[in-house]
This record gives structure tokens, C-alpha cells and sequence, in this order.
């Protein structure tokens, strides 16, 4: 493919869309994580493709895409540090992490 | 030059992505997510963000990835259970999120998007991230570093509590 936008947003939705089936499909908690950071890694690329390639305008700088990218980020860290603790502490609870067995709530 | 580069990052991004989604070892897939995340790191590099780059290696290699294996080591102990739903919803899945691809993949190649006529080249970007950050995303900035402390102590009180049986 050639080194153009709609080649970058064509990666980004194949990340968007495998980390989506991932999260649809795994039933490892710890699966589904990963297909959260495929999706926002999706995301992320998607900003810093129009950072670069969109007509600069004089009102407001093309960087902010890449500081949007580093916002998704510091949140994606964020994320994996509660999530695997809920993870960690369902685990000591219920000796599993395969998400159809939580189903305390299912009423 | 650059258009075989590109390619070189994309394969090394997509392929390893497919793995992630599909392979039936939890192991296999987090260290093809590894490779999928250079890959990306790749592409930002590629795109004139080298701040981004080194940020993606930094967080996401040294450290989400860590995180994710760790916590893949600490969850396997006893029998191994099936990474993967059945048939019919895994079908399910394929059939929507295909869907999507094929309507997102139409609208990136489709649209009239404002693209520049002509690239500039790829300026240094730390020294004008950081003008952005502590001027015009000085708020954001400050609650997504409130936001990672929360986190961070958020983190530690869940396992603790659980650890200690509560």
C-alpha cells in the first residue's frame, strides 16, 4: 500500500476491528485486555495519521493529534493497572479468570 | 523507499494483530501483541512522531506489556481453560466485526479528505508537545496525572483487599 492517509486509516481500523473480535470473542479476561489495547493502539494511530497528513490550518497546531495519542495512552495505562487488579482479585476469589463463570449478578 | 518501509511496519503490525485474536495460547498471543505494538511504534516513527515512538516503546512494551504477562503468569496456575468462546458466537462476532471493517475501510478510501498538497518534512516534535502540554492541554494534562495516581492507589487497594480476604 502506499505511504498515504486512507493506507494509514485502513491499518487502524484492521487493529480496531481484530481487537474488537478479541474482546467479542476470548473468554480470558486477560484476552479481552489485549483486545482493549489493540483497539485503542487502533485509536491512537488514527490520530497521529491526521496529525501528519491534514492541511495545517493557522488556528490550531496539527500536534494536538500526537497529544491526544499521549492522553490515550497515559489512559491506557491507567486501564491495565485496574483492570488486572480486578483481575488479580477475581482470581483469588474464584480460582478462574474465564468470564463466563462470573455470573454472580446474572439475575 | 518510504512506501516499502511502510509495508514492512504494516505486515509487522497486522499479522502478529491476527495471532492476538486468533491463537489458542494466551502466551503466544501476548507476545505477538508485543511485536504488533513495535509495529505501531514503527508506523508513528514513520509518520514523523518520534516523541509518540519512543512513548509507545516506553509505556506499552515496558510496561502495559510487562503488566499483561505478568498477570498472564499469575492466572495460570491448575487447568488450562479454553481462551475462546464456541461456534455460533465466535461466528457471530467474525460476521459484525466484519461488518465494520468493510464500512470503516470504505470510509477511509472514499472520503475527500483535507490532505496537505504537498508533506512538509517531519520536524522535531518534543520541544512543541511540550509548549502543548503545559500550555493549551495544561487541564487535561493535570487530571491525567490525577488520574494515574488514582489509579495507581485504586490498583493497589483492590488487590490488597482481596489478598488480605475481605
Amino acid at each position: 500500500m502506499p505511504y498515504s492517509l486512507p493506507s494509514f486509516l485502513v491499518v487502524s481500523s484492521l487493529l480496531f476491528c481484530l481487537g474488537m473480535f478479541t474482546v467479542l470473542t476470548r473468554r480470558n479476561a486477560i484476552g479481552i485486555l489485549m483486545g482493549v489495547e489493540l483497539v485503542l493502539n487502533g485509536a491512537a494511530l488514527n490520530f497521529v495519521a491526521f496529525s501528519r497528513f491534514l492541511e495545517p490550518s493557522q488556528t490550531t497546531s496539527l500536534l494536538s493529534g500526537q497529544v491526544f495519542t499521549l492522553f490515550i495512552i497515559a489512559i491506557a495505562a491507567a486501564e491495565v493497572a485496574v483492570a488486572l487488579a480486578i483481575i488479580l482479585s477475581l482470581y483469588s476469589r474464584m480460582k478462574t479468570i474465564d468470564v463466563e463463570e462470573f455470573k454472580q449478578l446474572h439475575g | 523507499m518510504k512506501d516499502i518501509i511502510f509495508n514492512v511496519f504494516l505486515l509487522l503490525t497486522v499479522i502478529p494483530c491476527f495471532w492476538v485474536a486468533l491463537s489458542s495460547n494466551i502466551v503466544h498471543a501476548a507476545f505477538s501483541l508485543l511485536i504488533t505494538l513495535f509495529g505501531v511504534a514503527g508506523l508513528y516513527v514513520l509518520l514523523g512522531a518520534d516523541f509518540i515512538g519512543v512513548v509507545q516503546v516506553i509505556v506499552y512494551i515496558g510496561g502495559i506489556l510487562i503488566l499483561i504477562i505478568f498477570g498472564v503468569m499469575m492466572t495460570q496456575r491448575g487447568k488450562l481453560l479454553p481462551l475462546s468462546i464456541q461456534l455460533p458466537g465466535k461466528l457471530f462476532g467474525a460476521v459484525l466485526t466484519g461488518v465494520i471493517l468493510v464500512a470503516l475501510i470504505l470510509t477511509a478510501t472514499k472520503s475527500l479528505w483535507p490532505v496537505a498538497s504537498v508533506l512538509g518534512e517531519p520536524q522535531p516534535t518534543s520541544a512543541a508537545i511540550g509548549d502543548l502540554l503545559l500550555g493549551k492541554y495544561l487541564i487535561p494534562f493535570e487530571v491525567a496525572s490525577v488520574l494515574l495516581l488514582v489509579a495507581l492507589v485504586g490498583a493497589v487497594l483492590i488487590v490488597r483487599r482481596s489478598v488480605r480476604g475481605e
